[in-house]
């Protein structure tokens, strides 16, 4: 008996250990409990993910932060798109944000994010993100997760090549998929032979402060550019494009572009080009982009005009950039971790190419070229190829490298990643994804130190995985374990809107730094009201600007008379609070801009342009507070050129000075 | 009191873990804990943040004059309460009002048994509500009571010489994040 009341209080104990016994990979090895995926990706409620995942919204513009392992949605960051969660695009303080050559641009298409490093090594300062569709680079900062830097990228169309970071983040670069005439012109589509460009662009990136700046823009052949990477350790100083189309067609491309048995990765030494640059070189051409900047200071963003651009004709730089033929349409091109391999995922290829950065060099010395195009030498396919994986799969589309000499490439017409070694070039694992499998990211997988526990595989088909919603299904990232010689599938969770790429990077690297409120004191907003008696109503015209302050729990003023009928009433309102996770919200009856998310000690401003008679009330959006649902107030709306005065009170006394 | 409480069973728990899991990784967990005056399972008053102002619990803990009083609020267990979003208005009684009371009241009330009566003496100090100085005034003027987390109400007057609530005279104002302290030198025990 009292043996076995020994072995359950024995058992009780080995349970509860279990049970609690951390996140970590490795308990793979403490039995058979533990090797179940489902305690591979349980964060308990309240403990931590190991990694953030920030992943492209594709469509909808935006980039989602994700925690892994858990696949947990922790927030959606704007980017390219209005979004009302967060009113980005709807305030005063951000419509800035959007604006472009052609005008204001509420939403985009939003592909590769990318972390910024330092000597190689993700540092966790920012992700910058391409908008595909209207040309444009984004930064997010990450110490407030939010978009604080939009820079156009003229001469482009089409920006999917972008937007990589080189192993200092000295450049983020972009480059053009679809070439356009350059300049700019009405002309026959036929005559695109020869007449169109293919601009990659370098956009030098602050140190500092992060400030994005076109350096130089090359204006190579027109071809497809369709996706990059820096160069690393030995191969730092290059960037390499895999191009598609060196047919030069215009139409019914998925014929036309795939008549050549090899198109190229362009090989580009960018430090050859800098130094160019920096000794006067290059052309200065008229050019009409945007530029916007969110100042963390002012709360608001301003669009600045760029007009000029410096232009680099390959031919002006000899030496400086070759072709590699690298088979059948390559869409990725990947480098891997020590610099020495340049990976071409050729679409259409039965084969993965894997160009040597060592043989790139002596073939460059020693001229083994296979003739040029456009002035470009072409390198000899064979004097450069370090290897190949033969038979790996079907549709070949991005390589991932895990840091122990393991590289993922993903098929997407034959659904799998599949795991094979560099150097032997043999496989060694596939795994099937459900289905159709886009990019896939190991966190710091661009970077000189993969952190290779997780890859993360996008699908771009879901069909039966979920419970269906309609014709639109969700689309998907799957979580694989890869810590094994064999991969294992842990977790499917469902993205927003097309997951294009994602880029992984250890939680503490990031977490300490994330800002939990705006010093009230460091507010300078134009309209900010840093005290309840600062607030006031002033009447310019059929201007009214409202100053007005939140806190725990009211507005001050909260009873607004003088308004009138046809009168553009603003409202700047500053949020008091200096305590993390205390936003308050603002709507307004009638108001088509409303709805403002305001953090602790921000400012924000919204419009209103009162167009019925009546007393109209305003209230607080966001649960702040146990007073919550009495945090609201009233505007009196008279008739145009009505003599009722303004006057702007709180619990029946004027505010301030009044 | 609770404190050492929640340290034994804390340390209990710990020893558990180090004699099951003895990898690398578990022992970083071990570490954790010992550093966290709390550990998870606990509420809001653990959430480490040194950056916002400071809410009604940190102001009471940083300042000598509350000791008697941050004693009786941990041994009621309603610290979670005071870093609330609330707002809070909290009439805070200094070290020497709790002597006021008669002799080995305070002893008694942190009896553990005795933990919902020094809980309700506690919330019988607290409004669910956002009353600066001034605004307490204002409600003096126009007679108004508090309500308290009580339940029970408390009068405010303006005298002369300041204001008073429950009948004891405000000495002091403190903005805190989560709303305001009122300090004051007698326990509002409250009247059945």
């Amino acid at each position: 008996m009292k043996t076995i009341f020994k072995s359950l209080l024995a058992l009780t104990i080995v349970s509860t250990v279990l049970s609690s016994c951390g996140n970590g990979g490795d308990k793979g090895k403490q039995g058979a409990l533990s090797s179940s995926a489902a305690e591979k990706v349980y964060v308990a409620p309240g403990e931590h993910d190991e990694f953030y995942a920030f992943v492209s919204g594709g469509f909808s513009g935006q980039l989602a932060v994700y925690g892994l392992p858990s696949g947990r949605l922790f927030k959606v960051i704007p980017v390219f798109s209005v979004d009302a969660e967060k009113a980005y695009g709807f305030n005063e303080e951000t419509k800035p944000m959007l604006n472009t050559s052609h005008g204001f641009i509420p939403w985009d298409d939003s592909h590769h994010p990318d972390i910024s490093q330092t000597a190689g090594e993700l540092d966790g300062r920012w992700v910058f993100i391409n908008g595909n569709n209207t040309p444009r680079i984004a930064k997010i900062d990450l110490t407030t997760f939010e978009t604080t830097e939009i820079i156009e990228i003229p001469n482009s169309a089409g920006n999917h090549s972008s937007s990589f970071v080189t192993e200092n983040t000295e450049y983020v670069v972009a480059g053009t998929r679809f070439s356009v005439p350059y300049p700019q012109r009405d002309m026959p589509i036929k005559e695109y032979k020869g007449n169109f460009k293919g601009a990659l662009t370098f956009i030098s990136v602050d140190p500092e402060d992060g400030a994005m700046d076109i350096k130089f823009q090359i204006m190579m052949p027109g071809f497809n550019y369709d996706l990059s990477h820096p160069g690393r350790g030995k191969s730092h100083g290059w960037f390499f494009f895999t191009t598609y189309n060196t047919e030069e067609a215009n139409s019914l491309l998925e014929v036309n572009a795939s008549q050549n048995d090899k198109d190229f990765i362009a090989a580009i030494n960018w430090k050859k080009i800098e130094e160019y640059v920096n000794n006067g070189g290059g052309t200065k051409a008229p050019t009409n982009y945007a530029h916007n900047v969110y100042s963390d200071e002012t709360h608001s963003a301003t669009s600045t005009m760029k007009k000029e651009i410096l232009i680099v004709n390959p031919s002006d730089v000899p030496g400086a950039i070759y072709f590699l033929p690298t088979p059948k349409s390559p869409h990725g091109c990947d480098v891997d971790p020590t610099g020495e391999y340049i990976i071409g995922n050729g679409k259409l290829a039965a084969e993965l190419t894997a160009h040597s950065f060592t043989k790139m060099l002596a073939a460059i010395e020693g001229k083994k070229f296979d003739g040029e195009a456009y002035g470009i030498p072409i390198l000899k396919y064979e004097e450069i190829l370090g290897g190949s994986v033969k038979q790996p799969g079907l549709g070949p589309l991005h390589t991932e490298f895990d840091g122990k000499g393991y590289a993922y490439t993903t098929f997407f017409i034959s659904s799998e990643v599949v795991k094979w070694k560099l150097g032997t070039w043999e496989v060694i694992d596939r795994k099937p994804t459900y289905y159709s499998v886009g990019h896939l990211m190991i966190p710091g997988g661009n970077s000189r130190k993969p952190f290779g526990k997780y890859v993360l595989a996008m699908n771009k088909i879901t069909k039966d995985r979920y419970l269906p919603t309609g014709p639109e299904v969700t689309q998907s990232a799957q979580l694989y374990d890869i810590t094994g010689e064999k991969m294992e599938l842990l977790l499917d969770f469902p993205t927003i809107g097309e997951p294009h790429y994602a880029a992984g990077i250890p939680a503490e690297l990031i977490k300490e730094r994330s800002k939990k409120i705006y010093k009230l004191e460091e507010n300078k907003h134009k309209y900010v009201t840093k005290s309840e008696a600062d607030g006031k109503v002033v009447r310019t015209g059929n201007e009214v600007h409202i100053y007005m302050t939140m806190i725990r729990s009211h507005f001050s003023p909260d009873n607004i008379e003088g308004v009138q009928v046809g009168d553009k009433v603003y409202f700047h309102v500053t949020n008091l609070e200096q305590d993390y996770d205390v936003p308050h919200g603002i709507s307004m009856i009638g108001a088509n801009t409303s709805e403002l998310l305001i953090m602790p000690g921000q400012t924000e401003t919204f419009v209103w342009e009162p167009n019925q008679v009546g007393v109209w009330p305003f209230y607080c959006t966001d649960f702040c507070s146990a007073l919550h649902q009495e945090m609201q107030g009233y505007v009196r709306v008279s008739p145009k050129g009505s003599t009722v005065p303004i006057t702007y009170t709180l619990d029946g006394d004027p505010i301030g000075g009044e | 009191m609770k404190k050492i409480n929640l340290t034994t069973t804390l340390l209990a728990v710990l020893a558990i873990f180090t004699i099951a899991c003895n990898g690398g990784e578990k022992k970083q967990v071990i570490e954790n804990s010992e550093t966290d005056e709390v550990s998870v399972g606990y509420g809001q008053s653990a959430v480490k943040d040194t950056v916002s102002a400071a809410n009604v619990l940190q102001v009471a803990k940083s300042l000598d004059d509350f000791k008697t009083l941050v004693t009786a609020v941990e041994a009621a267990g309603v610290e979670d309460a005071l870093v609330n979003a609330g707002p809070l208005t909290v009439f805070a009684p200094v070290n020497a009002a709790f002597d006021k009371l008669p002799a080995g009241t305070v002893e008694n009330l942190l009896k553990p048994e005795n933990k919902s009566q020094l809980a309700m003496i506690l919330k019988n100090h607290v409004a669910p509500a956002n009353y600066p100085d001034t605004q307490l005034s204002k409600e003096a003027k126009k007679g108004r009571k508090l309500y308290m987390a009580s339940g029970k109400y408390l009068v405010v007057e303006e005298k002369e010489d300041g204001i008073y609530v429950g009948g004891t005279k405000i000495l002091k104002t403190v903005q805190v994040s989560n709303g305001w302290i009122h300090v004051i030198d007698n326990v509002l025990v409250p009247t059945e």
